[in-house]
């Protein structure tokens, strides 16, 4: 349970991290809080010979806002989302959802950049990224480029950075009056990776659902966005009746995994009781 | 490859040069290599808690970084804690609470308790267990642990209003 012998280094900015990478000729690894890869190295599951220490660049650090976004530098830690009031009033999807990562203490070193890149499909804040819409910027050797959260998530553990990338920002539009947002998971014990979750960022006028999006953390191997129940809601109030129908529409177009505690059956079943009182607190507007 | 590196850090409140493997996690470093065996290890992993320690003020785990990481920080340790008498308290309320009984997982408790009641949040039970959710403990079944950091909590607050008055 120890790790391999590895060099480490502290580089000053991006580009002297980015260049350490593309010299280590791909045995180097990102470490921002180091919460997902310190076990990984204790396993044995991971050994680069170099960790590039990217958690105290500037470069990657705060929260702002900027041009109708609000920027989340990479290694902002959960406990920084957790307690920023920009966040409660720019993003209250992301306020909502981040007591339900991890425990304190992981939250106390666990960055925002990091949880992206690791595309746990069991994590919050990727499925959060997704159901906002956000904006993920990348540099490279090569430059800078910015990958939608739609376009980012591929597969299991698998994203858009091809190796050596470094995501710099996440970009989140801006909340409105109208938006209302909703989150929660059915877990085992509080901190405990869930066993479905879900967040809504929506924008609602006069009670009518004039633009939704709902995404699912741990139903399969990314986080998954759900159409067909969006386009169900567009337009309509979000009555008794929407909101079973919604869950009809969940039922069939949700295809969740199964796993040795939770037969895909189960999860297709509790998530749509998830939607049904996220939709409720979002009618009730609490 | 891998040579040691020279780190300095602050561990409770004293400045310590250092050389170190980067693959020595903090935890292997207090406890092996300056012999600070408050801080327990139990799963390496991030999961049971035990090697908690805190980290420019705020509880991290120990097992879950690598000393180099904290070279320029101040790490404190439950021996720290207790030389400072920063958790008399909260270690008499323990004691009487009978809030340990193997003790493995003792210095993780109180650093995780420690943290939560400088929040300076209101805490009940449920927040009390919510702070406490990455910390096992396999002994007490937990009540007496919030117990005493509920009791805590309290008596703080009465002697917050007290000087108040
Ligand atoms: C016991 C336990 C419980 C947990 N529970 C939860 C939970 O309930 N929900 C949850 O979401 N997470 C949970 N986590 C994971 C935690 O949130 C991680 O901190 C997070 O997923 C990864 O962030 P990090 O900064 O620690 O990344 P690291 O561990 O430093 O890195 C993870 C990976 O991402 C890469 N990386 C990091 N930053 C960047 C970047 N800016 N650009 C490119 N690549 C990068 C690294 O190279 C590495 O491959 C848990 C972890 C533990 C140990
Ligand atoms: S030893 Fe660090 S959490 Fe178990
Ligand atoms: S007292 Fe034994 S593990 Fe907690």
């Amino acid at each position: 349970m120890k790790a391999r012998a590895f060099d480490y280094m502290r580089p000053k900015c991006v580009q002297e991290a980015l260049e350490a990478f593309v010299r280590a000729d791909g045995d180097a690894s990102y470490i921002a809080g180091g919460q997902s890869l310190v076990p990984a190295l204790a396993l044995r599951l991971q050994a680069p010979g170099l960790l590039i220490d990217i958690a105290r660049l500037d470069e990657l650090r705060g929260l702002s806002v900027a041009g109708g976004h609000l920027r989340i530098g990479a290694t902002t830690r959960h406990c920084e989302i957790l307690g920023s009031d920009l966040v409660r009033e720019h993003a209250p999807l992301l306020a909502r959802a981040a007591p339900f990562v991890a425990h304190p203490a992981i939250r106390n070193k666990g960055t925002f950049g990091g949880s992206l890149a690791l595309a746990d499909p069991a994590s919050e804040f990727p499925a959060m990224a997704l159901a906002l819409d956000a904006i993920i910027e990348i540099a490279s050797v090569e430059g800078s480029r910015r990958v939608g959260a739609g376009d980012f998530f591929i597969d299991l553990y698998e994203t858009a950075l091809q190796p050596g990338e470094i995501i710099t920002a996440v970009y989140v539009p801006l909340a409105s009056a109208k938006t209302r947002t909703a989150f929660d998971e059915l877990a085992r014990r509080r901190g405990d990776y869930a066993i479905v979750g879900a967040g809504i960022d929506a924008e609602m006028q006069g009670g009518f659902v004039e633009r939704m999006r709902i995404a699912f953390l741990s139903v399969g191997s990314t986080p998954v966005r759900v159409g067909a129940v969006e386009a169900a809601l567009t337009g309509r109030q979000l009555t008794p009746q929407a909101i079973r129908q919604a869950q009809d529409v969940l039922g069939t177009e949700l295809d969740p995994v199964g796993d040795e505690h939770t037969p895909p059956e189960m999860r297709r079943h509790l998530a749509r009781v998830l939607l049904g009182r996220l939709l409720g607190r979002l009618e009730a507007n609490v | 490859m891998s040579g040691k590196v020279t780190i300095s850090l602050a561990v409770n409140g004293e400045t310590i040069e250092a050389l170190v493997a980067p693959r020595t996690t903090l935890a292997d470093f207090l406890r092996q290599d300056i012999q600070l065996t408050g801080t327990h290890t139990g799963c390496e992993m991030g999961v049971c808690g035990a090697c908690l320690v805190l980290l420019d003020d705020r509880p991290v785990h120990a097992c879950l970084m690598f000393a180099v990481q904290a070279d320029g920080c101040a790490v404190e340790t439950v021996e720290g804690l207790t030389h400072r008498r920063a958790i008399d308290d909260l270690q008499k309320a323990f004691h009487e609470r009978n809030a340990l009984q193997c003790g493995f997982c003792t210095a993780g408790m109180l650093v995780s308790a420690y943290g939560v009641l400088a929040s300076g949040d209101e805490l009940d039970r449920d927040s009390i267990r919510d702070a406490l959710s990455g910390n096992y403990c396999r002994c007490t079944g937990y009540e007496s642990i919030v117990d005493a950091i509920e009791t805590t909590a309290r008596l703080r607050r009465q002697h917050m209003e007290k000087e108040e008055a």
